[in-house]
């Protein structure tokens, strides 16, 4: 293994058995416990941890996948301090709460390395439900409905299964081969997938609705929101989550990086793209954003992350213009001071008038959100929620149409939204899909998430 | 489709003595089977059975009741108790036995009993217990404090002809399995062990808390617990007991006076694992208490879910495949080989050069781990055994921080097996003293 290579392994070590337990026994094992409350799928977590406790791997395993079918994943990018580890008792003690996300980790590693299954598919009900997307959403979707006995047919646009779980998030934060390893625990279900098949290019919507009993939608986001600067088309200037795929889909020396690169955007995504552009050998790597430290969109985790692998913040500044003749040579920006509070309360930018200045870059990597492909979601002709997100209940989600569900970002993409989040929504949805068909088992299984206030930057560990 | 591992089925249905019960789990007789609701949740939670904290003639506790042990940071390694029996009306029980058993009837429902030692007593107490339905009754000979100084409970299990009378009593009218629980407070279990089995006892169960005194609080200088400004001994149960139980399980299970007795495991059982060690020396199912007085009814899930699970690792089907396994193992010391030997080896990559074996080895066992050696370059070489001269103890892989470190490996001696009790007949039959078996320590 060359150096990237070795850059783009799992960057947090795993427990070793021996650190497991006893980070386990540190465990109070509370009642009714406060971690569970804040956990979007409701893992019971005081149980897991005593399993892996009392060396019963196999059923701590089962306890985290029963409640949330990707619980690899989850440990491993869930903003866990603001949500189980936030809610740990031990933290009113000012002791560091248990590393629940590595435990979580250690039991589902286990269970991957293991070979077996914890997923059960039910006697077959003669139903049967497509899947739009394969990513978390409609993965967590699929367990559940494959459980309750329904076919599960999976029409997936590229050709591996996971959504952004496999191709847009740093393979050093989220190995390829735990995402496709929870991929394969749904095959392993009966579920079925067909690869590179694009809903409304290679299959109609209509062909879907003829041949399944019902539809669930989990498309996520897969389009870059464009922050519309001139020379956008210039080589060198490079979309987040293409960038990030091709780090976890092609050889790592194949690809090439600038010298200075700078990323547009402070989200999730683009401390993903500028560790990641760090990683592959770029000198210099700086983020620019608009609005200053206080409001930086990322969880605090990946700020500090960024800022240990040496990612440089240009904090009040707004890119207007990428300058260059052939390729890109750098970013006309302009300063910021921050005025009035906006609808979300986040305190408005506004120019510095003229402040205009440049910073060289090679290359320049935009990462200012993503939006849905309207194309998609026009052939899908469902209501719409604002401009451009599906409208489902939140409780069911249920959409406009009576056989269509939805879940996932494509429902609500908030910048907030995690991976826990979204499988969350697809068991939702599950739930009242299958009582819509006229399944006694009641819709709204899992109580909507009540996060606390996520807390930036709290813990710096 | 692929076969979930898990999906092939282990069976946990329990017989001790001719009760049955789902799975070997039953909570002992204790504050957390006081009352019909608790046992009914417990139920809910998934115990096999309870024993009802024992019924007698209402008592009055006192108020400060439990000490605890705590050992470094964990709570509750041991736990320590002057409760008496249960202080509800006899009528309230016995109402609440049958009302449960009525509504559960698939989980053993077990009672307790102790009441003063008349045989019109025991008589009535018997057949007014059994006529709630009861799936039988255990007769509790153990109980260290309060109640063996009126003469019941211990004051009854330390003298096996009280204990066989008593137990006759009761089975001249017992309908019933009638288990007898005993002590620990004795010298040697197998005396009352065999004492019930002669009244005629269907099975045992044990242990029963041992005699102790919790502690001085070195603030205060109060003993723990404390009774305004008083303390008493009480009877001492939790994780730290276990030991002390399986030793007295084993003994019993492998005595051939009480070898067939069924036998119901007691004594710091707080995990799946613990109560597979009970079965595997011979119980027949198993009794907790601390350990859901700790952390409540929810922890038999998993003990429900790892026994099921270890069963399946190891091809098990039912209790019967796992019981006793390892009890054949236990021998009189006599009987073991004198010419087996380990030797402690030490891995040199994964030791952290930490100099605890070094020292234990040094101050507490056969001076034979040289310490960790620093060299010129930097490099600090792991400590080394020298093989010659270690007897095998296991002290330093007990120490020993890092798992898997220290190993004990065996070393061909090249001699055939022999135990203390063979050689003693080889030296009656002429052997001379210099050729013994196994290896004399040279200091």
């Amino acid at each position: 293994m060359n150096g990237i290579q070795l850059s783009f392994q799992e960057a947090l070590p795993p427990l070793s058995p021996d650190e497991a337990l006893t980070e386990a026994n540190r465990c109070l094992f509370c009642f009714d416990a406060p971690c569970i409350r804040v956990c979007p799928t409701r893992i019971d977590i005081p149980s897991f941890i005593r399993k892996i406790a009392t060396g019963n791997l196999r059923g701590s395993a089962r306890v985290i996948m029963e409640s949330n079918p990707l619980g690899a994943t989850c440990a491993r990018v869930c903003p866990v301090e603001a949500l189980c580890e936030g809610g740990c008792v031990y933290n009113a003690q000012e002791r560091p709460p248990i590393q629940i996300g590595q435990l979580q980790r250690h039991a589902t590693d286990w269970l991957i390395a293991s070979g077996e299954t914890t997923f059960v598919a039910g006697p077959d009900n003669g139903k049967s439900v497509a899947c739009i997307g394969s990513g978390p959403s409609s993965l967590a979707a699929a367990v559940r409905l494959r459980e309750w006995g329904y076919a599960v047919t999976l029409y997936e646009a590229k050709p591996q299964g996971g959504g952004l779980d496999t191709y847009g998030i740093v393979s050093f934060r989220l190995p390829v081969e735990i995402s496709l390893a929870e991929v394969g625990l749904v095959e392993r279900m009966g579920a079925i997938f067909r690869y590179n098949t694009r809903v409304g290019t290679d299959i109609p919507l209509d062909d879907l609705l003829k041949q399944h009993d019902a539809v669930f939608v989990g498309v996520g986001l897969g389009q870059p929101a464009s922050p519309g600067l001139p020379g956008e088309d210039l080589p060198g200037v490079r979309d987040t989550l293409p960038f990030i795929e091709e780090t976890k889909s092609r050889p790592l020396d194949t690809l090439s990086v600038g010298r200075d690169v700078l990323v547009i955007g402070a989200g999730n995504s683009a401390i993903d793209a500028a560790t990641a552009a760090g990683r592959l050998g770029a000198e210099l790597v700086t983020i620019v954003y608009r609005r200053s430290e206080e409001e930086i969109p990322c969880y605090g985790f990946e700020f500090e992350f960024a800022k240990q692998e040496g990612v440089r913040f240009q904090w009040l500044t707004a890119p207007k213009r990428i300058l260059g003749s052939d390729k890109v040579e750098g970013l006309e920006c302009v300063r910021t001071r921050l005025g009035e509070p906006d609808a979300k309360g986040r305190r408005r930018p506004e120019e510095v008038p003229g402040s205009t200045f440049t910073i060289p870059a090679d290359m320049i990597i935009k990462a200012t959100g993503q939006g849905p492909d309207n194309s998609f979601l026009s052939h899908l002709g469902l209501h719409l929620k604002g401009p451009d997100r599906l409208a489902a209940d939140r409780e069911t989600g249920a959409t406009s149409h009576p056989r269509i569900f939805a879940g996932g970002d494509i429902v609500d993409g908030r910048e907030s939204a995690t991976v826990v989040a979204v499988v969350a929504m697809g068991l939702r949805a599950a739930a009242g899909l299958d009582k819509s068909l006229g399944s006694p088992r009641g819709a709204g299984a899992i109580p909507i998430a009540r996060p606390k206030t996520v807390i930036r930057r709290s813990a710096s560990r | 489709m692929i076969q979930d591992p898990s999906s092939s089925t282990v069976d946990l249905t329990c017989n001790v003595a001719g009760i049955r019960s789902p799975n070997p789990f039953w909570l002992a007789s204790a504050p957390p089977t006081n009352s019909g609701d608790q046992v009914m949740r417990a139920f809910d939670y998934g115990w096999g059975g309870a024993v009802w904290k024992t019924l007698g003639d209402p008592i009055i506790i006192v108020s400060s009741r439990l000490g605890g042990l705590h050992w470094r940071n964990q709570r509750l390694m041991g736990l320590n108790n002057i409760e008496l029996i249960t202080d509800r009306p006899l009528e309230t029980n016995l109402r609440e036995i049958r009302e449960v058993k009525k509504r559960y009837p698939k989980q053993a429902l077990i009672v307790s009993l102790m009441v003063e030692s008349r045989r019109e007593a025991w008589h009535d107490i018997v057949k007014r217990s059994q006529d709630t339905g009861a799936d039988g009754l255990e007769l509790n000979f153990g109980c260290p404090h309060g109640m063996s100084e009126r003469g019941m409970g211990a004051a009854v299990g330390q003298v096996p002809e009280y204990a066989c009378q008593i137990t006759e009593w009761v089975k001249e009218v017992a309908t019933i399995p009638v288990l007898v629980k005993l002590t620990p407070n004795v010298a040697d279990i197998r005396y009352p062990a065999r004492a019930a089995t002669k009244g005629g006892a269907d099975g045992l169960s044990l242990i029963n808390t041992i005699n102790s005194l919790m502690g001085v609080d070195l603030k205060t200088l109060k003993v723990m617990p404390n009774v305004r400004g008083k303390s008493s001994h009480g009877g001492y149960c939790g994780p730290a007991v276990k030991p002390i139980a399986l030793n007295m399980l084993s003994r019993i299970a492998a005595d051939p006076e009480t070898a067939r007795m069924p036998i119901s495991g007691i004594g710091g059982i707080a995990t799946w694992q613990d109560a597979a060690e009970f079965l595997l020396l011979g119980a027949s199912g198993v009794q907790v208490c601390t350990a859901a007085m700790h952390h409540g009814y929810r922890i038999v899930e998993d003990m429900i879910e790892g026994l099921e699970n270890y069963m399946r690792a190891n091809g098990w089907r039912t209790l019967a495949d796992l019981k006793g396994k390892a009890l054949t193992q236990v021998e009189d010391w006599g009987n073991l080989d004198l010419n087996y030997k380990l030797v402690a080896r030490i891995d040199a990559d994964t030791c952290i050069r930490c100099n605890l074996c070094h020292v234990a080895c040094e101050d507490g066992a056969h001076q034979c781990i040289s310490p960790a050696m620093p060299q010129d370059d930097g490099r600090v070489l792991a400590p080394v055994v020298d093989e010659t001269e270690c007897v095998g103890c296991n002290l330093c892989s007990l120490i020993c921080p890092v798992d898997g470190c220290i190993t004990m490996t065996e070393i061909d001696t090249g001699k055939t097996p022999e135990s203390w009790r063979q050689w003693q007949q080889r030296l009656g039959a002429g052997a001379s003293l210099e050729d013994h078996p196994g290896m004399i320590s040279g200091h």
